[in-house]
């Protein structure tokens, strides 16, 4: 901005605040009783972010937003990064446990692993929000997506595609991620529930690349090799997808094999839509779940019944997009949330 | 028939190659289509960073070393120069500032080991926890995945492109074979990397500058390093930091040991290297031709690694020599 833009907008916003002053003092006795509790119930209470990592886009996202509206309510907000080692996670939520913060908003590795120290947090009092992946306890709130939903719809979108009413082989493959991790196992069997009922799919593979692009790439490479005439792939998660959208269009076949994948909706989603990478994406938005736990963390906090006493599931909406629906600013920048979060 | 005398000729490169026959055979007459020309290619192709951050381990390993920093000096060097593509800087230079970082760092790695004499799978190890750490904490400040830009230009094409119908990562691969062959075995380098490996204090007395030397070969890992990733990233079209987590470094290993390079130093050349890569490859190939599932593709390949090595120790029983040195 400019020297006189930001004069400009200086002399407004006084304007605007001698305005705002004045409506004060005019309704002083018009306050909101509502507000003064609310705030107290947030102000001085502190929040601990542990994800499995912070180093990848979901994560940055939802800690972005809940660690912005945590500071502007007063609260303190810390993170950890495990960097992926489920180990180093459960060690942090140990301490975590004894620090005793008011919040802990976590994501699971697995079903497991947490399982019993997010009970232990639960019952000394702190409220726990997991994210993205349900272990085997449920806390004061779960936030992610519908992973078996997600998996059935996007094995109906591949049926319009490939399915016993269209022209093609019918020939479908599907890229997991890890096999025990939440995320792929429940959008694989929401899958095959859906393509069990329908004997015309042949699924021709059905393996994991360990959310590896590397190797989702090489498994695709080969897959196609070997069904040259495949009808449409699914990849559970976007960023190992750009490996397996890399093989097909290495093989010369995109716009042949439809491809659909899903993610948070991070800017390079948009990118592999606009290039043709992914036929089409289900997106869960990252920041919109981010915008749940935040969401989760003030109910918890403000209706008094104490950590764990009430427990909902809260899952996000999904949006599926095409090319079509790509627009500048329709995806988000993980920089801009690595950078709230460093 | 001396049959004795025929298995004393199996040495462990020979029984990996006759391995690698056998799965090709049973390969090609029960799986369709293993054989076609496209699958052979994709065969090849899949294990071909594999096998070029084989052939800078065998470098080190040569020389009696171990380079376990070699997996995160790729991910990171080449992760960053993309990075600084993106943020508008000229392709060239980035590349050339990552190359130097690559390069660099493993002079670093080098100077522990040879001069501060740190033991190279400890320093190796503990290079490879600081680049990662390093790279994660200031170099790559945003996602762990760092998508390929759009103006790379011809360098994608290593990635992505065919050269006489061959897909360039096989190409690459196979250029850089016949280099480091070729070092290995006409330069004076070479030649003195093997000596020292084979025997480090009297390489010392005949007047071959060994500290230098050994700083040189994990210099010279580095710089494959960086091509290895360069593939990697122009295939997928993104780096993913997060390879350095995985197992990628002990299938690098795999390969070099499979193939018959000595751990200790001195035995071995890059047609080991290629076997053992090949080996890995018609494996992988064929099992995810026939859906095996990726863990259980993992439990397969340790098993034919301990396999090769129970046949070899059986065959070539310990002499004195390596009973003195000890294995690594």
């Amino acid at each position: 901005m400019n020297k006189t833009g930001f004069m400009k907008l200086a002399a407004t916003a006084l304007a605007a605040l001698a305005i705002g002053a004045s409506a004060v003092n005019a309704a002083d006795d018009l306050n909101d009783p509502y507000r003064g509790p609310a705030l107290e119930a947030l102000k001085g209470k502190t929040i601990a972010y542990l994800p499995i990592s912070i180093g990848f886009d979901l994560a940055q996202a939802w800690g972005g937003v809940v660690k912005t509206e945590s500071e502007r309510y007063g609260m303190t907000f810390t993170s950890q990064d495990p960097n992926w080692n489920t180990d180093a996670m459960a060690q942090g939520m140990t301490a975590l446990i004894a620090e005793h913060p008011d919040v802990i908003v976590t994501q699971n590795p697995d079903m497991q692993s947490l399982a019993r120290l997010m009970k232990q947090a639960t019952a000394a009092g702190i409220v726990v929000v997991q994210l993205n992946m349900q272990g085997a306890v449920q806390t004061d709130a779960f936030v992610g997506p519908d992973f078996i939903a997600m998996g059935e719809q996007a094995a109906n979108m591949m049926l319009e595609k490939c399915g016993a009413g269209t022209d093609t082989s019918h020939k479908v493959a599907i890229v997991q991620g890890v096999l025990t991790g939440g995320v792929s196992y429940y959008q694989v069997q929401g899958m095959m529930k859906v393509f069990n009922e329908h004997p015309e799919i042949q699924i021709v593979s059905s393996q994991a690349a360990d959310w590896d692009a590397s190797k989702a790439r090489a498994i695709t490479e080969t897959a196609l090799q070997q069904h040259p005439d495949m009808c449409g792939i699914i990849d559970v998660w976007d960023g190992q997808g750009i490996g397996t959208g890399a093989a097909i269009k290495q093989a010369g076949k995109q716009g042949e094999v439809y491809f659909i994948t899903s993610g948070g909706g991070a800017q390079s989603m948009c990118n592999g839509l606009e290039d043709g990478t992914y036929s089409a994406a289900i997106n869960y938005n990252a920041p919109g779940m981010g915008r749940d736990a935040w969401t989760a963390i003030m109910m918890a906090l403000q209706n008094g019944q104490g950590a764990g006493a009430i427990k909902t599931q809260i899952y996000s909406p999904t949006r599926v997009m095409t090319k079509a629906d790509v627009q500048a600013g329709t995806c988000w920048d993980p920089e801009q949330y690595a950078k709230i979060l460093r | 028939m001396d049959f004795s005398k025929a298995f004393r000729l199996l040495n462990q490169e020979r029984i990996v190659f006759l391995l690698t026959v056998v799965l090709f055979v049973t390969f090609s007459l029960t799986l369709s289509n293993f054989l076609a020309a496209g699958n052979l290619l994709s065969l090849v192709r899949s294990v071909a960073v594999l096998g070029i951050l084989g052939l800078g381990m065998l470098i080190v390993v040569l020389g009696r070393g171990i380079d376990l920093s070699l997996v995160a000096t790729m991910a990171i060097s080449v992760a960053w120069a993309m990075q600084l593509v993106s943020e508008g800087m000229p392709v060239y230079a980035a590349m050339t500032t990552g190359l130097l970082f690559a390069l660099c760092i493993s002079l670093v790695t080098g100077i522990l080991v040879a001069y501060a004499e740190i033991p190279p799978l400890f320093s190796t190890l503990a290079m490879a926890t600081f680049i990662y750490g390093f790279g994660r904490a200031h170099m790559i400040t945003g996602t762990d995945v760092v998508y390929m830009p759009k103006n790379m230009g011809w360098i994608a094409e290593l990635g992505q492109g065919h050269f006489l119908g061959l897909p360039m990562p096989i190409l690459v691969a196979a250029v850089m074979a016949l280099l480091v062959f070729l070092f290995l075995k006409y330069t004076k380098l070479g030649a003195f990397i093997y000596a020292i490996g084979d025997n480090l204090p009297a390489s010392r007395i005949g007047g071959i500058p060994v500290r230098p030397m050994l700083a040189l070969q994990y210099v010279i890992s580095g710089g494959i390093a960086f091509v290895a990733g360069i593939i990697t990233a122009t295939s997928v079209e993104a780096m993913n930091t997060r390879v350095v987590n995985s197992n990628m470094i002990y299938d690098v290993i795999l390969v070099v040991v499979l193939g018959g390079v000595g751990l200790s130093g001195g035995r071995g050349n890059v047609r080991n290297v290629i076997v053992g890569t090949l080996l890995i490859g018609v494996l992988m190939n064929g099992m995810t031709i026939m859906d095996v599932q990726y863990t259980i593709q993992n439990v397969i390949k340790s098993l034919i690694l301990l396999l090769a090595i129970v046949v070899d120790s059986i065959v070539n029983p310990r002499d004195e020599q390596t009973g003195q040195q000890g294995d690594i």
